[in-house]
């Protein structure tokens, strides 16, 4: 980790919608730093929050009835707040999103190169034979085979895989200092899922470029992340490096998501430990912690909201919004050999 | 007698150019040669990478696509030359369940009216019908008064709990899932899988799971094949597979998957598989795999190697497979559900 100012800062950060339904708190109290040629992870369940808080860090969820509290800062520039035009000069630029679906997120009707063409002229004074070099060699960077040839090619004419690498060309094209990508390989099979992974990596290896990785794949995160934020209900309920997060996880949610992956490298187990109910629909959250409802541990306290503090000794910087003491929980959450998960609580037999 | 039986299948899908002839130019290879058998009361998992030819297939055995050669039949009758006539009666005893749950629920019909439509159309008397969709919701973990209500009132778990129940009211001998579980969050997934196993528990349906995912089927299945580029590579009991993957591409599928466990992710350096998988209207010569495989020698380039036995029911199709002792190659036969273009010579060990 690195010493002094982070690269981005997030503080408090809130987004609510208007809709129909009234006034939805799709994020709340989001904070997080991101440091030069770290990969954050935000994970979580759909609905959960971490593709808006993703978006809004480049102004992307502005609309009339969108509502924002708190800051961001990257660099001397604070991003909520930020008029169009500064946002403008950097995203794509210094800040660059990749998106889950390539189809939908390219041009269908431009040629790659000239899409790429396009992203490096909109923010640097390049003639375009030069611009088209680079693209050129960004295609080849990203692993496109035959990319003089390719780069004329529309995006139909690409398989998933190569869209995506098209889409990591293009955030690429201006040498961004952070990489936001939004679920980047949840379209695509194993094998392409694998190499793709490796791009990203050895993309943040060469340019130093940090990435906030947005995805529900705790598989992904544990190959590719330095740092994860779980996120519940809008709320990041969990934060911590790596390895916390995995080998002495604190929020009970945390346990519940470990425990119902599907492995293939442990022993096979006849039951799968699922998360009992569903998570709380947006506009109708139970006051005090969210997971509350399903949390097999929950007691009085619980109907106040939990800050995101340190309960860890020794750890400043692993966080959790669970009010059970750190002792507490390594007493309650079941290891079975490899995986931790959500065990039943006291009163589970009698529920 | 197996309840389906599958021999030599092929489909092949017409691609056609021209604006008046609609000349037929080439054909996509989509299930190329299958022979494969599902025992009444087991689940075979069917594994492989989009384009494989796996849905093709469970299409094929539902008959709602036709067979270009080599048949099915379904507890001895044959599916692909039946009439509609022949065919009515067994297709009550086939139901499929579909990957996107809300896109399978006509979504102007209630709950209720969705989970009857198969009972009508097979001649449950009418006043029978509201007492048997209560029961059903209730089989698949919902409330009976959810009947009154529409598909998009439901979550992503709900509505595929719906598509079960649906699948479940005429009491099939057969379900076919077609990715079940691919589009629901990681939670939910794991609740979905332990109704589907505790309904097979209850009333020994058959089912054939079709899945991209080896750590999803693994608990399902009691054998799995895998398939590529519309051919089988590997038959296995299911814990086996995991245990000792005979052919490369399953152990390349195996490595692909990211663990969600940090330190495994750091001892095992993963190298993926290169490249993408051929173009299945001119499919690779030999082994279909031999251009991406990292063990493929010359042989693999000419000759289409036979789904060679080995023990315990384990088939594999390589010339070089992996984990054989020498023992085993040495007692190795050609099965009988080797595709008809194999050639004879059985595997040998890489020097």
């Amino acid at each position: 980790m690195s010493v002094g100012r982070p690269l981005l800062s997030v503080n408090d950060l809130g987004v609510s919608f208007q809709t129909e339904e009234g006034v939805v708190r799709a994020v709340d109290g989001i904070s997080f730093d991101l440091a030069t040629g770290e990969v954050l992870a935000l994970v979580g369940e759909s609905g959960c929050g971490k593709s808006v808080t993703a978006m809004t860090l480049i102004g992307l969820t502005r609309s009339p009835g969108a509502r924002f509290e708190g800051t961001a800062e990257y660099r001397t520039l604070e991003l909520i707040g930020a008029t169009e035009d500064q946002l403008r000069r950097v995203r794509g630029a210094e800040i660059a999103m990749i998106f889950q679906d390539p189809m939908t997120s390219l041009n269908p009707v431009m040629r790659i190169g000239e899409q790429i063409v396009e992203q490096i002229r909109a923010h640097e004074r390049v003639a375009a034979p030069g611009a088209r070099e680079r693209a050129i060699d960004l295609l080849e960077r990203v692993g496109i085979p035959r990319a003089r040839d390719r780069v004329d090619s529309f995006p139909f004419e690409l398989s998933g895989g190569m869209r995506q690498r098209v889409m990591i060309a293009l955030a690429l094209s201006c040498n961004p200092s952070v990489l936001i990508a939004d679920e980047p390989t949840t379209a695509l099979d194993a094998t392409i899922q694998a190499q793709i992974l490796g791009e990203i990596r050895s993309l943040r290896d060469e340019t130093g470029a940090a990435v906030i990785l947005v995805t529900h794949d705790l598989g992904v995160v544990a190959d590719i992340a330095d740092r994860v934020a779980v996120m519940y209900a809008g709320r990041i309920v969990e934060q911590g490096t790596l390895d916390q997060i995995f080998y002495d996880p604190q929020h009970p949610y945390t346990w519940g998501l470990l425990g119902s992956i599907m492995r293939v490298d442990t022993a096979r187990t006849d039951r799968l430990p699922a998360i009992a109910g569903l998570p709380p629909p947006l506009a109708d959250r139970p006051a005090g912690c969210h997971f509350r409802p399903r949390c097999p541990h929950e007691f009085g306290r619980c109907s106040d909201v939990p800050p995101l503090v340190s309960r860890v000794e020794g750890a400043p910087d692993h966080l959790d919004r669970c009010w059970l003491s750190a002792d507490d929980k390594r007493a309650r959450r079941e290891v079975r050999p490899g995986q931790i998960g959500l065990a039943a609580g006291p009163g589970a037999a009698a529920r | 007698m197996s309840l389906v039986e599958v021999e030599h299948l092929k489909v092949f899908f017409p691609v056609r150019q021209g604006l008046l002839l609609e000349r037929q130019v080439a054909r996509v290879h989509a299930v190329n040669d299958v022979t494969l058998a599902i025992e009444e009361g087991h689940t075979l998992g069917v594994v492989g990478e989009s384009g494989c030819g796996k849905t093709t297939l469970s299409r094929a055995i539902m008959r709602l696509i036709d067979a270009t050669e080599g048949s099915v039949r379904f507890r001895g009758e044959d599916v692909t030359g039946a009439s509609r006539r022949r065919m009515d009666p067994l297709r009550r005893e086939m139901q499929m369940v579909f990957q996107d749950p809300l896109a399978s629920l006509n979504p102007r019909k209630r709950v209720g009216q969705i989970v009857a439509l198969p009972l009508r159309l097979h001649g449950t008397p009418r006043d029978e019908v509201p007492a048997k969709v209560a029961e059903l919701l209730g089989r698949v973990g919902l409330h009976p008064e959810h009947a009154s209500r529409y598909p998009h009132e439901f979550s992503g778990g709900q509505q595929q709990r719906i598509g079960v129940a649906r699948a479940l009211a005429l009491e099939p001998r057969l379900v076919v899932l077609d990715e079940p579980v691919s589009a629901l969050d990681v939670s939910v997934q794991a609740q979905i899988i332990n109704l589907l196993e505790d309904l097979k528990e209850r009333t020994r349906v058959t089912y054939m799971f079709v899945a991209h995912d080896l750590s999803v089927v693994r608990h399902v299945s009691d054998r799995i094949a895998v398939m590529y580029l519309g051919k089988l590579m590997e038959v296995s009991p299911a814990e086996e597979l995991y245990a000792k993957p005979l052919h490369p591409y399953t152990s390349a599928l195996l490595t692909a998957i990211p663990m969600p466990d940090p330190e495994a992710n750091r001892r095992r350096r993963r190298r993926p598989v290169s490249g993408e998988p051929p173009n299945p209207i001119d499919p690779p010569s030999g082994c279909v795999f031999h251009p991406r495989c990292p063990r493929a020698t010359e042989i693999c380039r000419r000759v289409e190697p036979p789904l060679t036995r080995y023990g315990g029911g384990h088939l594999a199709a390589c010339h070089h497979p992996m984990n054989v002792s020498d023992g085993e190659m040495a007692a190795a036969t050609k099965d009988p559900s080797s595709p008809l273009s194999a050639g004879d010579a059985l595997p040998t060990s890489v020097h």
